[in-house]
């Protein structure tokens, strides 16, 4: 059964991976992107790496894809043009893919490197392992998780900093003024004769003429 | 095991993070020009930290946060090197960042990130811990090199700086990952371990290779040394004066704690690749700066020849070359800064200085600030009564000790032919003809401070004693 769900879930993210290369409308490529990386998240929860499979989706499918679609929408992107010279790039193309293939089984048939594999994934002591995750994040691991809070905090500044800038004829509100404002200041209560019906002066209808 | 960590150990570091948002919402909400209130308390925060550092960890051996971080003399020398130089270079940036229309609170703030990321270098015991530092420092420096939005050769410097940064941080990751790959643990203890119990593990080895890459990148020793001239000239020259001196100090940081540390066991191997960024460091930094008519480029190569230095004495792999590394970086700081304070001391019709050429006829008009480009120079050459005379003496010195007496007469010879540049500065600025408006542009404080640069590098030369008692006590 597990067997027959890895099939249909790889068999989706192959066709989903094939049509972002071949899909005409970079839109669509970034969708079928998309459904590349939620089968992904589902392989990985049949691997039993929950906490991968949940920050796939979060992070790239929640944030990255979204940010690409915007691009990918504001540029305008012309196909036709990037489209060329395809036959001609395809040789080097097929080279380094099979020079890829190559090292991913040298890399996966070595035994060459004995890294920890074992506890990549599956059970663990304290169950799942987001579970597991949790346990140490806070604890083990707290002074370079907070310190990668404050090198987001950094990168926040510096591209605030280095894009950020004041622009002349902007309307904005400034909700402090707004609060302040009384009746005096933006009603202005005019004492005035009340209207009284006279007869034009003979100076007045001499300037008229 | 209790997770509790000692957070009172980390003391320094908790109060530079803390005070870096103070001065970021300070700036923001307390009126004032010039951004004078985050000056004075980025000034007060590296003040408290030196005492907390001094105070917490001198003559420490301690560890916390899970045995990520580590408080013990070393560090101790380490920061307070970095507190001093990092002042020093706030204090030099404020008028000329005021001068040119730059001066923002961010860059204050910034200033004290990069000095947080120096810090958790200083002071780390885990891969992970030392990547994070790097990146904190690197990121900062990035910024502010670019700070000056309006200038192109900034914008074009920033942009050279983050791509060769990036991909040295890259490789230095690369690197790391084999070592975890190789002994299963980020703690340095423990890989010092697997490197002692097995010296010819092939993968540490050759993540090993990765590592010194990484870190060569981060000093600037030929020939990953490509982007210090365009970065040194192009960034704004505060800029240039903060990236010329304090993180060379974290640099050697980088070094004793990865390498050193680290990998210790394989002293053998790193050696020979060491001698060989020394020889090519030392060749090019001072063969290319004998054609080089800019000050700061000038300086950039300079620089190159004083990081070949640094790591002839780290190469000697004893405590001696240890601390004869860090009393160099730490006394080139001080001379460096001194040096490029001095562009922005001057002003020849009415811009900075940029040639050799625009310092003519310094001593007719401005006598003591003359004389005080002459002490560095000399300090810089390596003449006896400065302090660059004892550095290298110190460095050659640990050289010869573990028997490369080749390589030491190497250094001198390059040093006699480094010698011919800063005479060269020296001869326009003491012996041509004034012409033209030379005008201090900086106000009497930052006269003072430099005058007093000057001084600490005489004094420095003639009772060197104190702090090379210091570094030898880091190490011991």
């Amino acid at each position: 059964m597990q067997l027959i769900i890895f099939y249909v879930f790889a068999a989706v993210l192959l066709f989903a991976g094939a049509m972002v290369v071949s899909s005409r409308n970079p839109v669509h490529a970034a969708m079928f992107l998309v459904l590349a990386f939620f089968n992904g998240a589902a392989l990985w929860l049949l691997a039993e790496a929950e906490f991968l499979g949940v920050a796939l989706v979060l992070v790239y499918v929640g944030a990255v894809m979204v940010l690409f679609l915007f691009v990918v929408m504001m540029l305008d992107i012309n196909v036709s043009s990037m489209r060329q010279g395809f036959a001609r790039y395809l040789p080097i193309g097929i080279a380094v893919a099979a020079v890829m293939v190559l090292e991913m089984i040298l890399v996966l048939g070595s035994d060459q490197i004995n890294v920890v594999a074992a506890t990549a994934g599956g059970e663990t002591a304290v169950g799942s392992n987001i579970r597991a995750i949790g346990s140490v994040l806070y604890t083990v691991y707290l002074y370079p998780f907070e310190l990668a809070a404050m090198i987001l905090l950094l990168a926040i500044i510096a591209a605030i900093l280095l894009t950020h800038r004041r622009r002349g004829g902007t309307k904005h509100q400034d909700p402090t003024a707004q609060a302040k404002v009384r009746a005096e200041d933006r009603v202005r209560l005019v004492q005035m004769q009340a209207v009284q019906r006279r007869q034009p002066s003979n100076n007045e209808a001499g300037a008229k003429e | 095991m209790s997770f509790m960590p000692d957070f009172a150990l980390a003391a320094p570091e908790i109060w530079v993070a803390a005070m870096i948002c103070i001065v970021l919402v300070a700036d923001l909400f307390v009126p004032g020009k010039n951004s004078a209130t985050s000056y004075y308390l980025t000034l007060l925060t590296l003040a408290v930290a030196a005492w907390l550092t001094i105070d917490a960890q001198w003559g420490a051996e301690a560890m916390t946060f899970s045995d990520m971080y580590i408080a013990d003399s070393l560090g101790v020398v380490l920061k307070v090197a970095i507190y001093g130089l990092a002042a020093l270079a706030f204090v030099y940036s404020r008028d000329s960042l005021i001068r040119n229309k730059l001066m923002m609170g961010e860059f204050f703030v910034l200033g004290l990130f990069a000095v947080l990321g120096m810090m958790v270098l200083s002071s780390a015991n885990s891969l992970l811990t030392i990547y994070v530092g790097l990146e904190m420092f690197s990121l900062a420096m990035y910024a502010l090199v670019a700070f000056n939005r309006n200038s192109g050769t900034s914008a074009e410097a920033a942009l050279k700086y983050f791509v060769l940064g990036a991909l040295s941080s890259g490789i230095l990751l690369y690197g790391m990952s084999m070592v975890y790959g190789g002994t299963g643990s980020l703690d340095l203890g423990e890989i010092a371990a697997v490197a002692a119990a097995d010296g010819d593990n092939i993968l540490l080895l050759f993540g090993l290779a990765f590592l010194i890459v990484g870190v060569a990148f981060k000093f600037g020793a030929v020939p990953f040394h490509m982007w210090i001239p365009d970065v040194y000239q192009g960034a704004p020259t505060p800029v240039t004066l903060y990236l010329g001196t304090a993180p060379k100090v974290a640099s050697v940081a980088l070094f004793m704690r990865l390498i050193g540390d680290g990998l210790g066991a394989f002293a053998d191997q790193w050696q020979t690749m060491l001698i060989v960024l020394v020889i090519l460091s030392l060749a090019v930094g001072n063969i290319a700066a004998l054609v080089q008519t800019n000050f700061k480029r000038l300086l950039a190569y300079s620089t190159v020849s004083h990081v070949g230095f640094i790591l002839l004495g780290l190469m000697a792999g004893t405590e001696e070359g240890y601390a004869a590394g860090l009393f160099y970086a730490v006394t080139y700081g001080i001379t460096a800064a001194g040096a490029f304070a001095m562009v922005m001391l001057l002003q020849r019709d009415g811009h900075e200085i940029g040639d050799i050429s625009d310092l003519r006829g310094l001593f007719q008009r401005h006598g003591w600030s003359a004389l005080v480009l002459l002490l560095l120079m000399f300090s810089m050459t390596g003449i006896p009564g400065t302090v660059g005379f004892y550095a290298k003496l110190l460095v050659i010195q640990a050289a010869v000790n573990v028997g490369h007496i080749w390589l030491a007469a190497l250094a001198i010879v390059f040093s006699v032919i480094g010698g011919f540049y800063y005479l060269k500065v020296l001869k326009v600025a003491f012996f041509d003809k004034p012409e033209g408006e030379l005008e201090m542009v900086a106000p009497g404080g930052y006269r003072a401070v430099l005058a007093g640069n000057g001084l600490a590098v005489l004094l420095l030369g003639l009772f060197p004693q104190a702090l090379i008692a210091v570094c030898m006590a880091a190490l011991a």
